[in-house]
């Protein structure tokens, strides 16, 4: 699958900050004043300023709110009633905090539920999609909402919590990793059952219907970084768990939070790009891909 | 809704015979000629000229050579692609704003353009590569049948079936009603075998494709042969000098 960058932007930038707003909903920490002004800005900027990304991919952005009328049947509209639900809800819960300094807890569980539900409707939208069989797996939800909860206590400086869950995390996507290469190569669509020819012999795609690309070579058979996967998916884990882990078990220092922080985000946005990059969809089998 | 309908009144589909095809691309062009100049949007060419043109197309023709498990040479078939209009279709229930629909009243699967947000989720759901996007409009494009022929009283009654199948100079594309058992489609894939494109992928794709007959098999020898003088094994005359004259020299 193509690696659109204002994708990949969205689900980094909107998974770690619905991640931390998940964590401020559940109270950890519980912040008040100016402290809880720059907390909830991050968080909504981060969640916020994904789902801006993710309207650029849209051939019609201005046609965006139709997309809340079908969450009955749509994953994508359940999304989007997700982040309008759980932007609404943590705006209420920072609003009261911030200007009142008053606490509804129960306000900031909902809110916090809201936020991980988020982050599960968007894994969702991969999930359920059986013509890429690398996404057709039980990883995304899992590692969606792992590395948005992660992600989210690391930003919210949870230190004695992220660092073991940042071990298990790395564990849990190399785990993840080698899966979903055993389901991509067991996949029972082939070239054979996608063009029913498969029943006189063996089936080769002799010409593409042009010699250009098209909208679905561009879209769904990219294969440019598949040869670098190895390289990129070891980068991703040193960048999203080796190196914070090593910068938070130093002693505490605000810089090296930081730096643990955007170590973090850049190992996730890798992941991410690879999540697009070495997922195979079916009609790739087409054009001999 | 991009809820399926639980059933439709009938299943208007193609019937596409890869025993025939002869891969001429007449119905590519046909398609992108009817359903640039009528319902929706324009299918769009973009750097038509330059270096790497690219535009959309409902229909496209690949080509496969597959070797046969019983021996002999390879065989080419040539492989007419375009929307299947699935009973089940993957491509309906993901849409987030309800422009993809499946039609009750005769199955067909359509766009309605001004409610696209060219989201390109639809496209990912086709196992098939049936949908792409606009590259001007932005918009998903598919295979429409030929909705604006079809019902089509303005124009002459054989002219009232999709673009493609009335192009087709071999026949090789049929459209009609696969859920009546007695339509000629339904007949035809009865008759010839037809069968389902991915079939794992559980779409239950209404469009049928034919399998390619078995080949001919030609006998190794001629049944006159016996009676035939047989062939000199032997060189004659000059040859048969050159012949002698080389092998004493060798």
């Amino acid at each position: 699958m193509h690696p659109a960058p204002s994708i990949i932007m969205f689900s980094t930038l909107s998974g770690l900050g619905f991640g931390l707003l998940t964590m401020l909903g559940l109270g950890f920490p519980e912040v008040s004043g100016w402290v809880a002004f720059i907390f909830f800005a991050i968080g909504f900027a981060l969640a916020g300023g994904g789902l801006i990304s993710a309207t650029f991919h849209l051939g019609h952005p201005e046609r965006a709110l139709k997309s809340f009328t079908q969450w009955r049947s749509s994953w994508l509209s359940r999304e989007a009633w997700a982040a309008a639900a759980a932007m609404a809800v943590m705006g209420l819960y920072a609003a009261l905090i911030i200007f009142t300094d008053t606490r509804i807890a129960i306000l900031g569980w909902i809110g916090a539920a809201l936020s991980l539900l988020t982050v599960f409707t968007t894994s969702m939208i991969y999930t359920q999609l059986k013509t890429v069989p690398r996404w057709n797996h039980w990883s995304p939800p899992v590692l969606f909402m792992a590395y948005a909860i992660v992600g989210g206590l690391l930003m919210a400086g949870q230190v004695t919590v992220a660092v073991p869950l940042l071990v298990a995390l790395g564990v849990l996507q190399v785990v993840a990793w080698v899966d979903q290469d055993r389901k991509e190569n067991a996949s029972d669509t082939t070239l054979a059952t996608a063009t029913g020819l498969g029943t006189i012999g063996t089936v080769k795609a002799f010409e593409s219907p042009h010699t250009g690309g098209n909208y679905l070579t561009h879209e769904m058979a990219f294969r440019v970084a598949r040869k670098h996967a190895q390289t990129l998916k070891i980068i991703s884990v040193i960048l999203a768990v080796v190196v914070p882990v090593i910068l938070l078990l130093l002693p505490f220092h605000h810089l090296l939070a930081l730096l643990a922080v955007v170590s973090h985000f850049a190992g996730v946005a890798a992941q991410r790009w690879l999540f697009f990059a070495e997922a195979k969809h079916v009609v790739s089998l087409y054009y001999g891909r | 809704m991009t809820s399926l309908p639980t059933h439709t009144e009938k299943s208007l589909g193609l019937v596409i015979d890869l025993d025939t095809c002869v891969g001429c691309h007449a119905c590519v062009t046909a398609c992108k000629g009817w359903n640039t100049e009528n319902y929706g949007a324009p299918l769009a060419d973009v750097d038509a000229y330059g270096a790497e043109p690219v535009g959309s197309f409902l229909n496209r023709i690949h080509s496969y050579e597959v070797q046969p498990d019983t021996g002999g040479p390879a065989q080419l078939f040539h492989f007419p692609k375009s929307c299947l209009h699935c009973a089940d279709a993957p491509c309906v229930t993901v849409c987030p704003t309800g422009a993809s629909y499946k039609r009750v009243e005769d199955g067909i699967v359509l766009v309605n353009e001004s409610d696209c947000i060219g989201c390109g989720l639809c496209a990912w759901a086709c196992p098939y590569g049936a949908r792409e996007m606009d590259p001007s409009e932005k918009v998903m494009k598919k295979c429409t049948l030929c909705v604006d022929r079809i019902y089509n009283e303005n124009l002459p009654e054989e002219d009232r079936q999709p673009a493609c199948v009335r192009t087709c100079p071999a026949g090789a594309r049929h459209f009609g009603d696969l859920s009546d058992p007695e339509s000629d489609v339904s007949k035809l894939v009865a008759e010839r075998g037809g069968f389902d494109l991915m079939p794992e992928q559980g779409t239950a794709p209404v469009n049928k494709y034919l399998p390619p007959r078995p080949k001919d098999e030609v006998p190794e020898f001629d049944v006159l042969a016996p009676y035939l003088e047989p062939v000199a094994e032997e060189p004659q005359g000059f040859l048969g000098w050159l012949d002698k004259t080389l092998e004493r020299i060798g």
